[in-house]
């Protein structure tokens, strides 16, 4: 008989398999905390209907398959683009009236907005869900030596990294994102520079909604395409926000992957609490360093 | 009992006094009692959104903990009903300094976030633990006695019960609000420094709001559990915490009688539309949008500005 190899009492690809698992989940918590971080630092609103717009991304990608022929590649760009528009169609026809108000009318909105949206899915497509399949280039798995690879999850983490760096550099780098951070800044005066500030903040809002469609498009395969399927991530993200501080882009994408790897290993050395240790994190961190790990001082 | 009412409120008082006494002989107690246990929670509630400002969104926690203690020591312990829903009030307020210290760290947005996570942690927990039932809840849980002797298997009696514990916490909630400690809590909702400058310590103020909504909460969680014999998941849900900030803000943030008149409207709607399924989901979003957008003082909030009184 084989032997296997064990990791603190743990078998090997009992760990490692967990451990792909967590780099998942984070892959997903990293790229929606970004979203919502690009949105709260232009918008300066929590967008809470972040996990239905990643729920429609993955429904637009299974609408443009079932009733378009529309295979899943295409869909990676198609289906952020119908939904980062719908985005900002939202931003132009309703959120942008609430930018002189308090910031907890436009949470109290987003989250009507999230209503509404999970409510018409639910009452067309029930909740039961419905499976999106790997398109075949991404079927199969590779032996890494240690354990066995479903090449569609390795996909699923190297295109999550690329993207949020992506967006890190856009934002960190590009003449363009000097101008989205100095009106994040100073709204005023970049507009006094002759910068048309509502339209960059509609774009900002339709960009952080596509991140959340791509997201929903790439766990499509995953997860079952279903009404709900917004909620389970959408609840440990705003965590997650918590956890690496208000706005701050590289905190976003840093502590999404980190806390879904300690999610995956909670997972094997004790189970019954993987549900709950992203919060528990988040209680620390709040007694420790209630700005969040990245936050800067308000 | 009048005392420290205004004119205004003295009338609406009495107006929902007779309601209270006249409804159980036109409609169902059980529906009755369903409105006055969520219009005692959203009562709650708007003492942190409506005079400190805090917009929590993890309430539930405080109403499905107490919920849970009140089923559980109702059922395994045969205790008095006014003594398991005394201690499901107890075991929201002790939820509520736990959960409260942590989130009063922080202000608007992130207070709304830490408590919906916190509220999440809660409900997490509550389907591990062996005392919850976990999918099934705590079912079957006997009404009992209430004062020793009274037993409360008649509705109307149990509907008394609810109907005299809404209106001890309705009470309670106006007399808090009207006291000094309430001044210095709409002080803090309007300026928070300008309170610190005046030499409150503005925290202090805040936790012990907090623990007194959560303590309501955890009473109309109690409350409910008993009248309809049953603890679930859905008390400590985020829907339920959803719920109740629809029905704060339907009926009016920082009003007194808003929070009844939003519940009952929110509870009318989920119990006559049922039959149209997610249909009242998106009804219930679509009443969140329009009370943002163009709706803000909400029903009692806009009659109240009417007649130009404070209600």
């Amino acid at each position: 008989m084989e032997r296997v190899t064990t990791i603190f009492g743990v078998p090997a690809p009992l760990l490692f398999g967990q451990l792909l698992l967590g780099l998942i989940n984070g892959a997903f918590y990293a790229m929606l905390s970004l979203g919502l971080a690009i949105i709260f630092g232009m918008l300066n609103i929590i967008n809470f209907a972040h996990g239905a717009l990643f729920m429609m991304g993955a429904f637009v990608a299974w609408m443009l398959l079932s009733y378009a022929g529309i295979g899943y590649f295409p869909s990676l760009i198609l289906a952020p683009l119908i939904v980062g528009l719908f985005g900002v169609i939202l931003e132009k026809t309703l959120i942008s009236r609430l930018y002189k108000l308090d910031h907890l009318c436009g949470l109290l909105l987003t989250f009507g907005l999230a209503l509404v949206i999970q409510g018409l899915f639910r009452n067309y497509y029930g909740s039961s869900g419905m499976p999106y399949p790997i398109p075949g280039v991404l079927q199969g798995a590779t032996n890494l030596g240690f354990m066995f690879l479903p090449n569609y999850r390795g996909w699923v983490v190297a295109v999550a990294l690329l993207v949020c760096l992506a967006t890190w550099a856009i934002i960190e780098k590009t003449p363009l994102g000097a101008t989205l951070r100095a009106a994040t800044e100073n709204p005023g005066l970049v507009q006094a520079f002759g910068v048309n500030v509502p339209r960059l903040i509609t774009l900002t809002y339709g960009g952080g909604v596509a991140l959340a469609a791509f997201a929903g498009v790439l766990a499509a395969p995953i997860y079952s395409v279903n009404p709900n399927m917004g909620d389970n991530f959408i609840n440990v993200v705003f965590a997650v926000v918590v956890i690496g501080g208000m706005g701050s882009i590289l905190g976003s994408i840093v502590t999404g992957f980190g806390l879904g790897v300690v999610e995956g290993l909670t997972k094997v050395f004790w189970p019954q609490a993987s549900a709950t240790v992203v919060f528990l994190v988040m209680v620390i961190v709040l007694l420790a360093r209630p700005r969040g790990l990245f936050g800067k001082l308000a | 009992m009048m005392a420290g009412f205004s004119r205004p409120e003295r009338i609406a008082l009495m107006v929902l006094l007779t309601l209270i006494v006249a409804s159980p002989f036109v409609l169902y107690p059980i529906f009755l009692m369903r409105v006055l246990c969520f219009a005692l929670f959203a009562c709650a509630f708007n003492l942190l959104i409506g005079y400190v400002g805090l917009l929590s969104f993890g309430h539930a926690a405080f109403f499905g903990m107490g919920s849970y203690v009140a089923a559980w020591t109702m059922k395994f312990w045969h205790l008095d009903a006014a003594v398991a829903i005394l201690l499901g009030g107890v075991a929201g307020a002790a939820l509520g300094l736990c959960l409260g210290y942590l989130a009063i760290r922080r202000s608007g947005i992130t207070f709304a976030m830490i408590t919906l996570a916190l509220g999440q942690m809660v409900y997490f927990f509550c389907l591990e633990a062996p005392f919850t039932g976990g999918e099934d809840g705590i079912q079957l849980v006997p009404r009992g006695h209430v004062l020793g002797f009274i037993p409360l298997t008649n509705d109307m009696v149990m509907y008394g019960l609810v109907a005299g514990v809404f209106l001890a916490g309705f009470l309670f909630i106006h007399r808090v609000i009207h006291s000094p400690f309430g001044q210095v809590l709409k002080a803090i909702r309007e300026n928070e420094p300008r309170a610190t400058s005046l030499g409150y310590r503005t925290s202090d103020y805040k936790l012990i709001a907090f623990v007194l909504s959560s303590a309501l909460s955890g009473v109309a969680g109690g409350t409910k559990a008993i009248a309809f014999g049953i603890a679930t998941l859905t008390d400590v849900s985020s829907g339920t915490s959803g719920e109740v900030v629809l029905m704060t803000l339907l009926g009016g943030l920082g009003t007194v009688f808003g929070p009844v008149a939003g519940a009952t409207l929110v509870v009318a709607m989920e119990t006559y539309l049922a039959q149209f399924g997610a249909w009242v989901t998106v009804a219930q979003g679509a009443i969140f949008v329009v009370c943002v957008l163009a709706f803000r003082r909400g029903i009692i909030g806009e009659i109240g500005t009417r007649l130009r009184a404070a209600l």
